[in-house]
């Protein structure tokens, strides 16, 4: 699952990885023509849209891209860089931008890109550009206090908007297909004449840009992955059409005492609950926590029975169905969940009937059970706080 | 030799892919402008060392603990558009020491004007943390509300301001 930096790719090996990447930015700006002042500044008088189309197409591809690798689980949506939000230095400092784009006639991409070919004017933007951070480096004491303001964090353009992320999918794709065909007509009439060639008929546009509209239909109707997959396994059908192995209060008892090695016990209950009473050598993992990579290397220990443990039998079993649904395997639930290991082990009522002989062998192994479990809980306790990894997270942004 | 210039649509999807194989692999987007800031990060520090260390802007990237800002990815994103983009010159014979200007501006006054436009765009980008790449290209397509703002910010102040501008390019 994506993304391979940190584990898979190293700090060093993702320098060559973001020398590779470069190259392919650099070849498609500047086959793009971006390359030229003239047609960037175009996009702002009408006589040329290709800033316009080579953007919005670029945003639309790779949004889809991400959206749909992340519903087919081929990449952690939760681990990637989102641009964290500062509302008002993001206006003030995009409107400064605009002002610099149309006097400038580049953005520092693609006057890296023109500067490359030749472009003597783009190795003044440059230049400019890097007086510009100097400028705003010395300043920076005095601006300090606005830069900062507005921190809103990594925040989604949809939350905002108080929309669904599907259907700003659609919307952002049924904008860009409106945008590229009035802004063909713009061109037509500012050129008084037939827009500038772009290789293509009209009639391979439509079939492309009515394919282009299916994928904004099936990004609307494409439910969130959690949602969809938490949803499915709640369904009390669908729970009692797949059972789960069951493993008994006594077994886990015994497996606990003994110490044994080949189970791993997978606490859901939110950290609250696991905070105030847990088991020995539990590990707390709600149930949201399934989808990212911070723990794929637990449940994919094949040899490895994973319990899981919740209050109840219907939520551990959801659990496990969903733990299924992302391809793990080698699962079981704790027969009654923790409410039931509580009331039969940790706390069993005082007066126990008892008939035969088997019977009473049962309940010594509770007690001595019970007496050495929650000597463990208590050094647990003491112990202080439990340890709970967290991966690095991915730097990003300029 | 082909000249011409890719179908806007087939290079807008290039790019596209190359942003997402970018956050595929790397989990974050592109950029440019960071870069920019790296250099310039890197100068002062060599320069003069000591007022990078007690600037709040500069000890924020330079210092004990935190990789030479050189070192970035940024940087080596960047050395690799410069190698990609002449490559592509190269390919389509688009190599040509050039100032390409507006019909009525001549070359000391666009290369004024571009040096203007870069410096605002370095400075614009710090507030917005990123350029057209990496802050609304690269934004938007993990669906930040930042990337949006900052598209919207760009192209809106870029049309509003067109008109005045004209001469420089019509």
């Amino acid at each position: 699952m994506g993304p391979f930096v940190p584990e898979l790719i190293s700090d060093q090996l993702n320098l060559v990885v973001a020398l590779v990447l470069g190259i392919g930015f650099g070849v498609a700006l500047e086959q793009a023509g971006f390359s030229s002042s003239r047609r960037l500044a175009g996009v702002f008088y009408g006589y040329d849209f290709t800033v316009l189309r080579v953007f919005f197409t670029a945003a639309v591809t790779a949004m889809s891209g991400v959206l749909l690798l992340g519903y087919f689980g081929f990449l952690d949506t939760g681990a990637i860089f989102v641009n964290p939000t500062w509302l008002m230095p993001a206006i003030v400092g995009g409107a400064i931008m605009g002002v610099g784009f149309v006097l400038g006639g580049y953005c520092p991409g693609t006057s890296v890109c023109a500067a490359a070919i030749g472009k003597i004017d783009a190795m003044f933007f440059v230049g400019g550009g890097l007086l510009g951070v100097l400028t705003f480096g010395e300043a920076y004491p005095v601006c300090r206090g606005f830069y900062e303001s507005t921190s809103l964090g990594p925040i989604k353009v949809f939350d905002s908007l108080g929309i669904s992320q599907g259907m700003f999918a659609f919307l952002l794709i049924a904008v860009a297909v409106g945008a590229f065909s009035l802004t063909t007509m713009i061109e037509k009439r500012v050129n008084r004449k037939s827009a500038p060639s772009l290789g293509f008929t009209a009639r391979k546009h439509m079939i492309a840009a009515l394919g282009v509209v299916a994928l904004g239909i099936i990004l609307l109707f494409l439910p969130d992955r959690k949602v969809h997959l938490i949803d499915k396994v709640s369904d009390p059908a669908y729970l009692s059409a797949h059972p789960a192995k069951l493993m008994s209060v006594d077994e886990l008892a015994f497996r606990i005492v003994d110490h044994e090695p080949r189970i791993q016990l997978i606490d859901i209950r939110p950290p609250v609950a696991y905070n105030r009473f847990s088991l020995p050598g539990s590990t707390n993992i709600p149930v949201v926590d399934f989808f990212g990579k911070d723990w794929v290397t637990m449940f994919s220990r094949r040899h490895v029975k994973k319990v899981i443990l919740a209050e109840s039998e219907t939520q551990e079993h959801a659990a496990l169905l969903l733990l299924q649904e992302l391809g793990y395997e080698n699962l079981a639930i704790l027969q009654g969940g923790l409410d039931g290991f509580s009331a039969t082990i940790l706390n069993p009522p005082a007066v126990i009937p008892t008939s035969t002989r088997w019977d009473k062998d049962v309940i010594r192994f509770r007690q001595s059970a019970r007496t050495e479990i929650l000597e463990a809980i208590e050094k647990g306790k003491q112990g202080g706080s439990k340890e709970i990894k967290k991966e690095k997270k991915i730097q990003g942004g300029c | 030799m082909n000249t011409k210039y890719m179908n806007p649509y087939l290079a807008g999807f290039f790019l596209g892919m190359v942003l997402l194989a970018t956050i595929f692999i790397t989990g974050r987007g592109l950029g440019a402008s960071g870069a920019i800031k790296n250099i310039v990060v890197a100068t002062v520090d060599g320069v003069v060392p000591s007022h990078a260390e007690n600037s709040p802007f500069y000890s924020m990237y330079v210092g004990p603990g935190k990789d030479a800002p050189l070192k970035s990815w940024l940087v080596f994103e960047v050395a690799g558009v410069v190698i990609g983009a002449f490559l592509s010159g190269l390919v389509s014979d688009r190599l040509k020491i050039v100032t390409e200007a507006g019909p009525r501006v001549g070359i000391r006054l666009r290369w004024a004007f571009a040096a203007v436009g870069g410096a605002l765009f370095g400075i614009g980008a710090q507030f917005a943390r990123g350029c057209t790449s990496g802050a609304a290209l690269s934004g938007m397509a993990v669906l930040s509300t930042a990337g949006f703002v900052t598209m919207l910010a760009i192209f809106g102040t870029g049309y509003a301001v067109a008109y005045v501008a004209r001469k420089l390019w019509l």
